[in-house]
């Protein structure tokens, strides 16, 4: 039944839901696209670093040193080539052409990897855990959460205190008047995705080390990843990983209850929150 | 191209259609039963396109989440037919009306999304749906379950196909499904046809291509959007059950399959032609012949499709059937008919004072 | 082309098939001060949006120091040192008021008479609500803004659209109280406005627009007061 282990579990797992998350709400915040291969591109970063880990013989936290800049220029190139060009009033373009594309990397992938699970070898710190209290936690769930409030801590400082955190949010705010003060969206667009590519990155080398992956699991993190970014409200970064949380805590506690039970009663979370909030725990102010 | 010449055109595009209907139901009374079950799964794809194309070509409802329908379907007609002993056809019925039922709490949650998230939040009710559906044990759990054996044999009807006919009761089964998905598909058309040139469904129009006209217009769009999701759902889940009866096996994962039943009807609409009314025509035909080249290479095949769709929106936004009618003049189903040709400075959407009800 | 600083020849616009420019020639010269006055819908704002590279220009052509600009986008057009006060402020919500200032020099390279020092200097209140968001300010201190934005990236040339829209008459008065300021280090301005009053007061040169037509063009003290009424009610003589 529900312990205080079950309550521990449940918002380390949230860790890893905010970092799926995260990518997705930088994005919407900047440029209000829904990107709905973002569970696939995740998934395709775990295979990148899967291949770069094994040939050349990196663990995986050195593995994703290598693979993030290559996701970076992945998702500059997919900005800059594809989703510019469809970005406008009119909300079906984007959504069609991110479904097309999460199909497209789901049985790419399938094609060359096959429909088999994979992992990414961590070594011994999977196994390893740390006494808290009268609690065993373990030491993987623990980096992951702590990775998840440093990327979004990091975000933050970018948003708030950089020169580029300021482009963003000018062009978020009013793109038209943004290109008049020198700052041209199409490529503050294309370095947005290209950080959200990163930071799935960093969030695919905890999803492989953690569990199996497969090319059809991309579609069930995207809607983990939406759930957190809507109940934490749009645009709000540390709103994110409470939502984040939220979702890991209901997978938790609706798993310890019974095992079928995990993804539902996530969903489920999800759907009361918003119909007591539909603007999510903490709406961003001018949205 | 002159009005006569247009007049002409239309005339004869009405008599073809004519002769292709009544070819269509005359045809299990000569071809060969691997070509009525070939139609059978392109007109059951078409229902479920032309009610996506509705959906979000027309009312802007982008949802990723009409596999929620055809799974709710398909599980109500094994429940009627395997838990309370009904009839088949019976059974299809009650899978449209359950799914009819079922989008109303999902239309109150999901509507409180506004655009793409409005996709997800489908996506979301329906995979809710999915796993319900795992969780109910009499009709298998998560493995799911079959048709009893001799089901269809036993259908209302059947008999009396297979002496009209002469065929065997396999043969019949499959002529009566077949003649099911072909009035459906041909009521849906004509439904919404007729729905998208009355007043309120050119105000829809005006709301999807001007939001501040349809004001003007004095449509509730919320109330129209919602009664077409409520309609989708009754279309989709009579065509869910259709299927599943055909299929005889029901799984939560193949029921509430999120590619088959929504990722290839949304390339099927995208590409024939989305808000367009042959555009699912056109998306599904394309769509069968693709499949039928690339059957064996099944992955690639779906990365073709994928950047089909990806490069339709990308250069040719109104798919097959917008360009061809942007390029040519030719619309041979107008749906605005009283409309002149877009001239002048101000190319306001016609309004529905000026339109025949149709 | 002639040598005009700031030159355009026979300016075309459209909105879709809608026309709203009619070949209009204009021009600037270094260091001075153009009023463009007109009425609501005159073409004035799309003048400027043509003029930015917001709206793509029909025909005719753009010119600055002799060189074509017509053709560039709008952030090239800024780093060619022509900068926008645009029609409404359009201060950014999200951004501080300070923050609002530095994103007017995001694109800028060197160095000039204008900083956050001397813009604080130019609109003291603006150094007291450095931190307020932009938009919580009164109308009067947004425009502050609005100009002291267009500034921080050192312009040749300054472009403000309807500066005095919407705001009382007193604080019109400070608004423009900073021109002869910004006209001192140089700048080549033009001024649109609806307001004929203060236009003409800080003007060297003024043009009049009707109907997406120049219909009058001289010096404030050529021209009299019918002349305007005319030109600017579009009254064909």
């Amino acid at each position: 039944m529900i312990t205080l282990d079950t309550i521990m579990q449940g918002i380390l797992l949230g860790g890893l839901y905010a970092l799926f998350a995260a990518g997705l709400s930088l994005v919407f915040g900047i440029m209000r696209l829904v990107n709905l291969a973002h569970g696939d591109l995740i998934v395709l970063a775990a295979y990148l670093i899967l291949v770069i880990a094994s040939v050349l013989g990196l663990h995986p936290f050195l593995a994703v040193l290598v693979a993030a800049p290559v996701m970076f220029a992945v998702g500059w190139l997919l900005q800059t080539h594809v989703l510019n060009r469809v970005l406008g009033d009119d909300l079906l373009p984007p959504l069609l052409v991110t479904f097309g594309l999460s199909v497209v990397i789901q049985n790419a992938l399938l094609e060359g990897f096959s429909a088999n699970s994979q992992k990414l070898a961590a070594g011994t710190v999977e196994t390893q855990s740390l006494q808290i209290g009268s609690l065993m936690v373990g030491v993987m769930p623990l980096l992951t959460l702590a990775t998840a409030a440093i990327v979004i801590f990091a975000l933050n400082r970018l948003f708030y205190t950089t020169a580029l955190g300021r482009a963003f949010r000018a062009t978020s705010d009013d793109a038209v008047t943004a290109r008049l003060m020198g700052i041209r969206p199409n490529r503050i667009f294309a370095i947005a995705t290209g950080l959200a590519l990163v930071v799935a990155s960093i969030a695919a080398v905890y999803l492989g080390m953690r569990a199996n992956f497969d090319p059809s699991i991309g579609p069930a993190r995207l809607l983990y990843a939406f759930e957190a970014v809507i109940i934490g409200g749009l645009g709000s970064l540390w709103g994110t990983l409470a939502g984040g949380i939220v979702i890991g805590l209901a997978q938790t506690m609706g798993a310890a209850v019974n095992p079928e039970w995990q993804i539902l009663t996530g969903h489920i979370a999800f759907v009361l929150v918003l119909l007591i909030r539909p603007r999510g725990l903490f709406p961003r102010a001018n949205d | 191209m002159n009005l006569s010449s247009l007049a002409t055109g239309r005339s004869s595009v009405m008599i073809l259609s004519v002769v292709i209907v009544a070819t269509l139901f005359a045809l299990p009374f000569f071809a060969p039963r691997t070509v009525i079950q070939d139609l059978f799964g392109v007109l059951t794809l078409l229902v479920l396109a032309m009610n996506w194309n509705m959906l979000a070509g027309f009312a802007g409802l982008v949802s990723v989440g009409q596999q929620a329908f055809v799974g709710i379907g398909a599980y109500a007609i094994f429940a009627a037919v395997i838990l309370w002993g009904l009839d088949p056809l019976v059974g299809i019925l009650i899978g449209g009306l359950v799914a009819a039922l079922f989008a109303v709490p999902m239309a109150f949650f999901t509507f409180r999304l506004n655009g793409a998230y409005f996709a997800i939040g489908t996506w979301v009710v329906a995979d809710i749906a999915r796993l319900a559906a795992g969780q109910w044990k009499a009709l298998g759990g998560g493995t799911g379950t079959s048709l009893p054996k001799g089901t269809t044999k036993d259908m209302f009807g059947v008999d009396a196909i297979k002496h009209l006919l002469d065929v065997s009761t396999a043969a019949a089964t499959d002529a009566l499904t077949y003649w099911i998905a072909l009035v459906l598909a041909l009521v849906l058309f004509v439904a919404s046809y007729l729905f998208l040139r009355s007043r309120i469904g050119l105000g829809l129009q005006a709301i999807r291509d001007n939001a501040n006209a349809a004001r003007s217009v004095g449509v509730d769009p919320v109330r129209i959007k919602a009664a077409i999701f409520i309609l989708s759902g009754l279309g989709i889940g009579l065509c869910g059950a259709l299927m599943f009866l055909q299929i005889t096996r029901v799984t939560p994962d193949a029921a509430f399959s999120v590619i088959d039943w929504t990722a290839f009807v949304i390339f099927v609409v995208v590409i024939g032609g989305i808000g367009t009314l042959p555009g699912p025509i056109v998306g599904v035909a394309v769509f069968y012949c693709l499949q039928r080249l690339m059957a064996d290479y099944g992955t690639v095949y779906l990365i073709i499709l994928g950047l089909l769709g990806i490069g339709i929106m990308l250069f040719a936004r109104r798919g097959l059937w917008g360009t061809f009618v942007d390029r040519t003049g030719l619309d041979l189903l107008p749906l605005r008919h009283m409309a002149p040709t877009r001239s002048g400075p101000s190319a306001l959407p016609p309004l529905p004072a000026t339109q025949t009800l149709a | 082309m002639s040598g005009h600083f700031l030159e355009m020849r026979g300016l075309t616009a459209f909105y879709g098939d809608f026309e709203a420019l009619f070949g209009i020639d204009l021009h600037l010269d270094a260091g001075e001060t153009v009023a463009m006055i007109g009425a609501n819908g005159a073409g004035k704002s799309t003048l400027m949006r043509a003029l930015t590279g917001i709206v793509k220009i029909g025909s005719g052509e753009v010119a600055l120091e002799g060189e074509r600009i017509d053709h560039l986008d709008a952030p090239d057009i800024l780093l060619k040192g022509i900068a926008t006060v645009p029609e409404g402020r359009r201060l950014f919500p999200s951004l501080t008021v300070e923050e609002n200032l530095l994103i007017g020099a995001h694109a800028r390279k060197g160095d000039g008479p204008w900083n956050l020092q001397s813009l604080y200097e130019l609109f003291p209140i603006l150094h007291e609500r450095r931190r307020s968001p932009g938009t919580a300010l009164s109308g009067g201190q947004q425009q502050m803004v609005a100009i002291g934005r267009a500034l921080m990236s050192n312009p040749r040339v300054l472009l403000c659209d309807e500066i005095s829209l919407g705001l009382a008459p007193v604080v019109i008065k400070d608004i423009y109280a900073a021109v002869p300021r910004i006209k001192a280090v140089g700048t080549s301005i033009l001024v649109v406005e609806q307001d004929i009053g203060q236009a003409l007061k800080v003007a060297d040169r003024v043009y009049c627009m009707a109907e997406g037509r120049i219909t009058l063009e001289g010096r404030p003290d050529d021209l009299s007061r019918d002349a305007i009424h005319d030109a600017y009610f579009g009254v064909h003589a």
